[in-house]
């Protein structure tokens, strides 16, 4: 018996609780009164003329005490939570798998983008092709302006150009090119090599590199010197090796001397299979209207700006009437990627949400029903609706937040291991990932809002009727 | 039992134990006959704990059903009163408003003085939780949490210290003789022990007012006993006591027996 009022007597802060309560409204002179006596006596009329304000007053002050604190409130969601390990899993596996494939994909977007730029084609970012515009479609389309002659030097005075050089393609009407002039019947009829009409920058603005002798220069082109250069493969066609004993070969009945071979050109590769002349050579000989095109080789990154100013360099008066073909700028192809990635991520994101947000709150409106009576005695044990709602609420948002950690892991992971696979730098905005991870909290959030206030409308007198 | 706390050495030298109302005013208490017996306190000069004032509580219809009709009583500190009466005729629902799980249709009802009919939810959740501790017929203990957890499960709402909480826990499973099943799960317990961890969790917040709701409905002969013997200890300590039941044995124990039937009160004799 004794122990028991030793067990009251040691609580102070308790029992002084209970004092207050027990005279309520009294004011001061329960706390100074020692003896107690009077504050019994005056307790009763105080309380009753003070009525609920001097109640409420008390609560506050329970408030401020200890009760059902944060720390309180995440002890017990936490012990809601792990009741159920099973459950747990299977609850949190919707968020689990709509965050790890958000973070899955705009992961392997982000490191597909990087390993794009990596590869970048280092001679595709370096080369600009002029072509006159074409005005109509297909077989019907007609050049809507002409590339003057000295295009390639007008081209040289932009920024950023670093080798310009015209192509013309030359119409020889069907006559052989050979190196010996004979007209054998006896030997089946051979496909010639191409002829083309180049400027001297040609073999630069094609990074192409001389194998024997040398390329003409200006002074060919002016002159209309009759020589050429070969394509290494015409070259090989044509039995041509070498350049010291200045060999000739014939376009038709005309000899033309073989000053040079080239080979190793990065683009216009169809020219190693070429028999390349002056273009001043092949205006005089054969009646080349105009250039084809302008190949231009740049500095890197220079493609945006030598594409908007090489048609203005060629005709001031009509640069719509050409076209430039740039290589794509890092930022516009950032941009397209970024564009990917924003679909893919709000579809995504919108499953990730629906999935599991459902998920979440299927399995909290489960646990609130099967939880009445533990709800119903805990509202007995003084709880308040919304110490009941915010229970729930922390619950479903731990989960999901729980979930949202698992997923964004699991992600971050897998992305890793594509990466690895592939040889790739695995690439991923942090941000996106803890973003993700928090992400997983607002659908918590918002999944456990509805079995909360659910929990927090249940009268506990019907909750306290079954068990636990 | 009074060793076992001795160590707290916080015994009261000598004198009756204090009213569990007033805690640790020393009032010079009345001894435990005078405690039990209203009459040696006169009306007036202590605050009872219940004071129900013409409460009449139906149930809207139709029919309407008048579960209560027009009850008074009040009960002092320190009174151990026992209701009975047929299924139906309004004990649970008695016990729902005394427990401040229901309201009062008309009528009021006053706590400790503090009048709640009409008080606002946060403030009667405020009283259950601080003054009255409940026991049920099926005990209602969380079966994941230990025999310690659903303890201090009583002391979040009410207000305790958190300093306090593990030691009052504790010590209130020492006076259920439980010490021994602190981190067992209830599940493993028998039903008599289940029912004392019950009666732990409704004293642990020092209550003014223990309601218990048939509290051996689900109980053997044996156990009824002790947990009635619990009662009276309890009884003896100053706390005061309604106990619902359709038990004669435990009602007998009570020195106030109300029966209730259609809704309507009547005093047996004391």
């Amino acid at each position: 018996m004794r122990a028991f009022d030793a067990l009251r007597a040691r609580l102070p802060g308790r029992a002084g609780h209970g004092g207050t309560v027990g005279t309520v409204g009294a004011s001061g002179t329960v706390g100074a009164s020692g003896t107690g006596d009077a504050s019994d006596a005056a307790g009763p009329v105080d309380t009753r003329s003070g009525g609920p304000r001097a109640a409420k007053a008390r609560v506050y002050q329970g408030r401020a005490r200890d009760r059902f604190n944060a720390r309180d409130l995440f002890a017990e969601a936490a012990h809601g939570i792990g009741a159920r390990p099973g459950r747990l899993v299977l609850t949190i596996l919707g968020t689990v798998l709509g965050i790890a494939s958000v973070v899955i994909t705009v992961g392997l977007a982000q490191t597909a983008a990087g390993q794009i730029s990596r590869q970048f084609d280092a001679v595709a970012a370096t080369q600009v092709v002029i072509t006159p515009a074409k005005a109509g479609t297909g077989d019907q389309a007609r050049p809507t302006g002409r590339i003057p002659w000295d295009g390639a030097e007008r081209v040289m005075q932009i920024n950023g150009v670093v080798a310009a050089g015209l192509v013309a393609p030359v119409d020889v009407e069907g006559r052989q090119v050979t190196a010996v002039p004979v007209n054998d019947p006896s030997v089946a009829g051979r496909t010639s090599p191409e002829v083309v009409a180049g400027s001297e920058g040609l073999l630069d603005a094609v990074r192409g590199q001389v194998v024997v002798g040398r390329f003409f220069d200006s002074g060919h082109d002016a002159r209309n010197d009759r020589v050429v250069v070969l394509g290494e493969r015409a070259a090989e066609q044509l039995g041509v090796n070498r350049v010291d004993s200045q060999p000739s070969i014939f376009i038709g009945e005309d000899a033309y001397t073989v000053i040079g071979i080239f080979g190793d050109v990065k683009r216009r590769t169809d020219l190693l299979d070429a028999v390349v002349l002056p273009l001043g050579t092949a205006r005089q000989d054969f009646l080349v209207a105009a250039p084809e095109e302008l190949q231009v080789h740049i500095r890197t990154g220079a493609g945006s700006l030598v594409a908007e100013q090489a048609p203005i360099a060629l005709d001031p008066n009509a640069p719509e009437s050409f076209k430039a073909q740039a290589p794509a700028s890092g930022s516009s192809l950032q941009e397209d990627v970024q564009a990917d990635i924003n679909a893919i991520f709000l579809a995504l994101g919108g499953i990730a949400l629906l999935v599991g947000g459902l998920g979440i709150a299927n399995v909290t409106l489960l646990s609130v029903m099967e939880r009445v009576g533990e709800i119903g005695l805990r509202r007995a044990l003084g709880a308040t609706r919304r110490d009941i709602a915010g229970q729930f609420v922390v619950e479903s948002v731990v989960i999901g937040l729980l979930g949202g950690l698992v997923g964004a892991s699991l992600g971050v992971f897998t992305v890793v291991i594509v990466s690895v696979a592939q040889e790739w730098t695995p690439i991923l905005d942090i941000r996106m990932a803890i973003g993700s991870a928090l992400l997983g909290g607002v659908i918590g959030l918002l999944a456990g809002t509805y079995p909360a206030l659910k929990a927090a409308a249940i009268e506990p007198i019907a909750a306290l009727r079954g068990g636990i | 039992m009074t060793g076992s706390l001795d160590w707290l050495g916080l015994d009261e030298p000598a004198g009756p134990p204090a009213p569990v109302l007033v805690g640790h005013q020393p009032t010079p208490a009345p001894t435990e006959q005078e405690a039990t017996g209203p009459g040696a306190v006169p009306a007036g000069t202590q605050p009872a704990v219940v004071e129900l004032v013409d409460v009449t509580r139906s149930f809207p219809g139709p029919p309407v059903v008048d579960a209560l009709t027009s009850v008074n009583l009040r009960i002092d500190p320190g009174d151990y009163v026992s209701v009975i009466g047929p299924s139906g005729s309004g004990k649970s629902t008695l016990l729902n408003l005394l427990g401040l799980l229901d309201r009062p249709t008309s009528g009021d009802y006053l706590l400790d003085g503090v009048a709640t009919g009409r008080a606002s939810e946060s403030v009667r959740s405020a009283l259950r939780g601080g003054r009255i501790g409940f026991v049920f017929q099926s005990f209602h203990l969380l079966p994941h949490r230990t025999v310690l957890d659903n303890v201090l499960l009583a002391t979040l709402y009410s207000g305790v210290p958190r300093a306090e909480r593990q030691e009052r826990a504790r010590a209130a499973l020492d006076r259920v003789k439980l010490s021994h099943r602190v981190d067992f799960t209830p599940t493993t317990l028998s039903g008599g022990e289940r029912q004392r961890v019950a009666v732990a969790r409704a004293v642990v917040a020092s209550p003014h007012l223990l309601l218990a709701d048939e509290p051996t409905g689900n109980l053997d002969s044996t156990n009824s006993v002790e947990i009635m013997e619990l009662f009276d200890e309890l009884h003896a300590d100053g706390l005061t006591l309604v106990v619902i039941t359709h038990d004669p044995a435990v009602s007998a124990r009570a020195q106030r027996r109300v029966r209730i039937a259609d809704g309507r009160l009547t005093e047996l004799d004391r």
